[in-house]
């Protein structure tokens, strides 16, 4: 069944959306990430405009990020407080970001200036995560229990403030400063940027797993939110009914994940995602470090 | 699906000893949200107020989308990375243009009629003006021609055009999914030896209806309004979603 996008302006077939949708929601139940780092490029290789991918799929995250929320508002596994402080620094950065997405649009460098932030972060914290995961499946076995460290520099710095679900009475500045550089990473990239804020708050702030996740959906929800109000208003680049496939679609799919993330166990879970974090990472860098085949490309001009 | 017959008629009296009259299948093309591509049927017949005139006869169809500012990329390596190096902007490139024609174009249309009416693909959108901002520009508007020949939005179709018994003719015209509002330009040509002796034109509008026309009209003249709306049916559909789920866990 094929559906045309009216922002978008193309008509794709609304089963290869929902499929997408479900696909990419699966492995975002699995390993509790956003999926958007996944959902993007796939958007870009059926032939949505890059500027309506990144928009769109932004509208997609409060979604599933809103479903995945509550459940953890349930479990009160959130720390409102220090979501707040991340929001402050979120919406900062989303703004800078939109900016920077704005004027390289009209350089002409968007499409590299998206795949080089992939290729970066992705290869980083695929790798570090890839290490990380392996050490933990061997200690595990060894039977010794990892210690979280206690006192590091991001102690020293003023401005401190008390969060009492995380246990933490730390200064404002570094949760500040994650808020605005993934902030900027959502507008850029159309990802929610939990795979970057997840290990910064477990080793930067060092706060306790159990409310990260619920924390960083909490800070994602409003950031997004920002990013697609701030692309709608801009570019007029959010495609509503290409949003509401994928969100159809990735709910679904999120709800499945979620069951069989429960079946394995969290070290394992951890290399998977690893490794394709590093699969996709490696063949973005891969288009552009090979020539291709077509050395030309065309964009709606105009300015 | 609703189809309107319209024969438009040639009004003036011809001067000239052949003339076309144009029919369409379709007076207007509608996008919905079911939209998957259309197919306009154009048909006519050629009047005479003399016996047939001697020479190779030839009809060409043309159909060209509204013209939009492109801007065209050329990737170089730098730093061991392919990068966008080199851009032009082109003022103006039609986002569809479509050829159909009895037979190849070679044999019934010599280069100076080209030159004149515009109607290959190569002619049709070399007439355009570009704005050089530095190189060749020639390339960049083969770069143009090219990546939209290789996307279906520029068609040569040699043969696609029917005559029957030297006065009825018909030519189908596929208009691709991916189809931008507008007016298309419909031109028809009419050759002896080469030479054009006859032309007709004639738009088509193509525009959105319904959902799809509310839902664009909306992001652009009310972005905010539009944007809250995204929101919130996003909002509503994660909460619809984690509310389900549990009834049926529960259950």
């Amino acid at each position: 069944m094929l559906v045309y996008l009216p922002v978008a302006e193309v008509s794709v077939n609304a089963f290869v959306l929902i499929g997408l949708g479900g696909l990419v929601g699966i492995l975002s139940g699995m390993f509790g990430v956003g999926g958007g780092f996944l959902m993007t490029p796939l958007l870009f290789f059926i032939g949505i405009p890059p500027a309506v991918a990144v928009a769109t799929e932004a509208n997609q995250i409060v979604a599933s990020s809103f479903s995945g929320v509550l459940a953890h508002l349930r479990r009160k596994t959130v720390d409102l407080r220090m979501g707040s402080v991340l929001l402050v620094g979120g919406l900062i950065g989303a703004a800078l970001g939109v900016g920077v997405f704005n004027w390289l649009k009209s350089l002409g460098q968007v499409d590299l200036l998206v795949k080089l932030c992939y290729v970066v972060f992705l290869g980083i914290i695929g790798s570090l995560m890839f290490v990380e995961s392996l050490n933990a499946i061997r200690k595990t076995k060894s039977g010794i229990v990892p210690k979280r460290k206690k006192h590091n520099w991001v102690h020293g710095l003023p401005f401190k403030m008390r969060f009492r679900v995380s246990g933490l009475y730390i200064s404002v500045i570094p949760p500040v400063l994650v808020g605005i550089f993934v902030g900027i990473l959502a507008a850029i990239m159309g990802v929610g940027g939990g795979f970057i804020m997840v290990p910064a708050m477990i080793y930067l702030l060092g706060m306790p797993t159990k409310v990260v996740v619920g924390t960083s959906l909490f800070q994602i929800i409003f950031v997004t939110a920002f990013t697609t109000l701030l692309h709608a208003t801009t570019n007029f680049t959010v495609d509503i009914v290409l949003a509401v496939l994928l969100i159809f679609g990735g709910v679904i799919g999120a709800q499945i994940g979620a069951v069989i993330g429960l079946r394995l166990k969290a070290e394992q879970l951890r290399i998977l995602l690893a490794i394709m974090v590093i699969g996709v990472c490696g063949k973005l860098a891969f288009d552009l470090i090979v020539q291709p085949a077509e050395l030309f490309s065309i964009a709606a001009g105009g300015h | 699906m609703l189809r309107l017959i319209v024969l438009c008629l040639v009004l003036a009296v011809p001067a000239r000893a052949e003339d076309i009259v144009l029919g369409l299948s379709r007076d207007s093309v509608q996008i919905t949200t079911n939209f998957s591509g259309s197919e306009i049927l154009i048909f006519g017949a050629i009047r005479r107020e003399a016996p047939v005139p001697d020479g190779t006869m030839g009809l060409i169809v043309t159909v060209e989308g509204p013209s939009e500012p492109v801007m065209v990329y050329q990737k170089d390596r730098i730093a061991g990375i392919w990068v966008n190096a080199r851009d032009v902007e082109i003022e103006a490139a039609p986002v569809f243009y479509a050829v159909a024609s009895t037979a190849p174009l070679t044999d019934i249309l010599d280069d100076g009629a080209d030159r004149r009416h515009h109607v290959s693909i190569n002619r049709a959108i070399r007439s355009i003006w570009a704005r050089v901002t530095h190189g060749d520009v020639r390339e960049f508007v083969e770069a143009v021609i090219r990546i939209r020949q290789n996307s279906g939005l520029y068609t040569l179709n040699e043969g696609a055009v029917s005559i029957d018994g030297d006065t009825l003719f018909s030519a189908q015209v596929e208009l691709p999914p991916n189809l931008i509002e507008g007016l298309y330009k419909t031109r028809i040509f009419l050759t002896r030896d080469g030479d054009v002796v006859s032309s007709y034109e004639t738009d088509i509008p193509v525009h959105k209806v319904g959902l799809e026309r509310f839902l664009y009209n909306l992001s652009r003249q009310q972005p905010l309004v539009y944007g809250l709306m995204s929101l919130a049916i996003a909002t509503f559909a994660g909460w619809a979603a984690a509310t389900a789920f549990r009834a049926v866990r529960g259950s």
